[in-house]
């Protein structure tokens, strides 16, 4: 009884870890642009074309490995759009990013239309003799697929890379202030350039983290509003990537929750149950928001501002 | 080199050019497209934008698509024009029409015409009560009514998928996920035979009307807009922020739960799992295409409603998937984003430098 219990234990944190990566990804792809004092709304738009383009690499290709290298190549392609447009013509941020999310969603549709309902292998977890034999300990610390360790790798070097490097000081500093960074001399439209080229390869890799190991598929609209998700989750952890993390790991433990709800037969309407990932974010936003000085002093000064050189 | 430099002033010009210019871009840019997926560019967008509207069917199908995104996107822009960003007009445009479609269920063997108005009104309600819960959000919490209202909608659509296969799904319905089909006093009536054009349209025209005489003659327009361009000024005018965040969202639900009833009760006539072919989103696009002006959003929506009926001739014909509505769409957006750079910027050619 006990073991049978353990199982299902060890199965649901698995799951939960499955849940959060995909968020981990598409979350500090977006804090990183929005240090550089960069809003962009189109996460979900993204991931999308991130999920279908690796999703048609990995049908072209039959390699996993291949998909996410397209879904992040598509990601930062769609994402350099709109970073041509706020940076270049001085559009408004919050527009550009809705526009970039309705393309996104057509653009991915369009070309998946054909990949709909085609079967592919999904990546299994880590299988280390010895280690991963070890009862709870061994898959929870050694099972997981490997783009879960790297989501791990990528915050800690986030955390690094903003805390430690000359470039993360830079990058801040872009963000805090474009027209000091500017008079120092910085290239303050090359760094959010690039910080916008990351974020948009981030979602990509989150939305092909979605069809090619949580659900092996391609269907219309699959992220189902986790870039939007992931929005939420950069305010909710007050621009920090550990805490990021750490909320994506919450997100994740909702989601597998309600699937294991549904699974151990309770007598909940499993439409009713699919709305508990949606209003989590609505209170944990609630939350985080009411302290209205606590998100003004961590929240990067020229967030959503744009930047003239000579203006 | 071309460059860009500012204007003095910004171009009245380009204030209306840009949205013209825009569209030319798209259909240029989609005769590539086409041209480049193996069609013939001319033929292709012949049959997308003009071939939908060659009957007088054609047309009413066009006015019909036209009425819940001219409502949709008057409700956003009363928002957009505060700076207020409710994106989850699609939510409550959903909850609109659940709110109707209850009632129509509930009473599904009146005879009574007073039930259209009650849905009518019901509508309203629920679209403004979903609009409601952001704003409360917002100006209690500070909660980022972009996020929530966007949160909402996805909650409204689940809500909707759990009545048609729980307590409103038809009990004669052989277990398909809809309600049963409303009664015929709950059917809006139609303006012309032999098509699916209902009374909606002509509600739809007075609101844009009335919207306008709102926005560009009252007080309540001018602290919109005094809101959404200079906050501080409006803050030492008196103005509220809360006020216009309030505003702006509740018109915003009310239109859109209009519009929900309108669907519902015009052309779906039951409740079903989708309502709206993401109406509530592309909403935000005829929005700024129509400059968030309502005459504007009003052409506006009569050349998205093209896109969608576009949309299937090409799917029909060609055999082009539906999504090609969508990829239009943003297209469309972008382009019109980035020819708004004319508005306060001129193109410059040669290598003369700016004077500083």
């Amino acid at each position: 009884m006990i073991g049978f219990e353990l199982e299902t234990l060890v199965a649901i944190l698995l799951g939960v870890a499955r849940g959060a990566t995909p968020l981990v990804f598409a979350a500090i792809g977006e804090l990183i642009t929005e240090k550089a004092g960069v809003l962009n709304l189109g996460v979900e738009g993204m991931m999308l074309v991130g999920a279908v383009a690796g999703f048609i690499a990995v049908v072209a290709t039959g390699s996993t490995g291949f998909g996410f290298v397209a879904a992040m190549l598509a990601g930062a392609a769609l994402s350099s759009l709109f970073a041509l447009l706020v940076l270049f013509l001085h559009t408004n941020q919050v527009a550009s990013g809705l526009a970039l999310t309705i393309f996104g969603i057509g653009l991915s549709a369009f070309f998946g239309l054909d990949y709909v309902g085609t079967p592919i292998k999904g990546l299994s977890g880590l299988y280390i003799p010895g280690l991963t034999d070890i009862p709870v300990i061994g898959p929870l610390l050694f099972g997981h697929d490997i783009m879960v360790y790297l989501s791990f790798v990528l915050v800690a070097g986030c955390i690094w890379f903003l805390n430690k490097s000359r470039w993360g000081l830079i990058l801040r500093a872009v963000g805090e202030s474009h027209h000091a960074a500017h008079a120092i001399g910085y290239p303050v439209i090359a760094i959010r350039f690039a910080a916008i080229l990351f974020g948009g390869a981030m979602c990509g890799l989150a939305g092909a983290y979605i069809s090619l190991i949580y659900t092996p598929m391609w269907a219309e609209n699959m992220t189902a509003g986790r870039g939007w998700i992931a929005l939420a989750l950069v305010v909710f952890a007050t621009w920090k990537p550990g805490r990021a993390l750490i909320g994506a790991y919450l997100f994740g433990g909702v989601t597998i929750l309600q699937l294991n709800v549904q699974s151990m037969g309770l007598d909940v309407s499993a439409h009713l149950m699919n709305m508990l990932p949606y209003l989590a974010t609505i209170l944990v936003l609630v939350l985080i928001s009411r302290d209205e000085t606590k998100i003004r002093l961590n929240a990067p000064a020229c967030l959503g501002k744009p930047f003239q050189a000579n203006g | 080199m071309i460059r860009f430099e500012q204007r003095l002033a910004p171009s009245q010009v380009m204030i209306y050019g840009a949205p013209v210019l825009a569209v030319v871009l798209t259909l240029l840019a989609g005769g590539i497209l086409f041209g480049a997926l193996g069609y013939d560019p001319l033929q292709s967008m012949y049959l997308f934008f003009i071939k939908p509207i060659s009957n007088t069917y054609g047309v009413s199908e066009l006015l019909l698509k036209a009425v819940p995104l001219t409502l949709c996107a008057i409700g956003l822009a009363f928002g957009f024009r505060g700076n207020v960003w409710n994106i989850g007009a699609e939510g409550q445009l959903t909850m609109g029409a659940i709110a109707a479609g209850a009632i129509a269920v509930t009473w599904h063997d009146t005879t009574s015409s007073l039930i259209l108005l009650i849905m009518i009104l019901a509508g309203i309600m629920g679209g403004a009560a979903w609009a409601a819960i952001p704003a409360f959000l917002k100006t209690r919490f500070h909660a980022n009514e972009i996020l929530t209202s966007l949160m909402l909608t996805y909650v409204a659509t689940l809500f909707l998928g759990y009545l048609v296969n729980g307590p409103l799904r038809d009990p004669e319905g052989f277990n398909f996920p809809e309600s049963r089909m409303f009664g015929e006093a709950a059917l809006l009536p139609l303006l012309v035979d032999a098509s699916r054009l209902h009374v909606g349209a002509l509600i739809a025209l007075f609101i844009v009307i009335a919207a306008w005489l709102i926005l560009s003659r009252t007080l309540i327009g001018f602290q919109v807009k005094v809101v959404g361009l200079t906050p501080m000024a409006a803050h030492y005018a008196g103005f509220s922020s809360k006020k216009v965040v309030w505003m702006g969202l509740l018109v915003g639900g009310a239109l859109a739960g209009l519009a929900g009833m309108f669907e519902v009760a015009g052309p779906i006539g039951q409740l079903q799992p989708v309502i709206s072919p993401g109406y509530g989103f592309t909403a935000i696009i005829v929005a700024f295409l129509g400059r968030l002006h309502p005459l504007g959003i009003l052409c506006a929506a009569l050349l998205i409603a093209l896109s969608y009926l576009g949309g299937e001739t090409v799917q029909m014909q060609l055999s082009l998937p539906l999504a090609v509505t969508g990829v239009f769409q943003g297209m469309l957006l972008f382009f019109l984003l980035a020819c708004d750079v004319l508005i306060n910027y001129r193109l410059v050619l040669g290598l003369k430098r700016k004077v500083a």
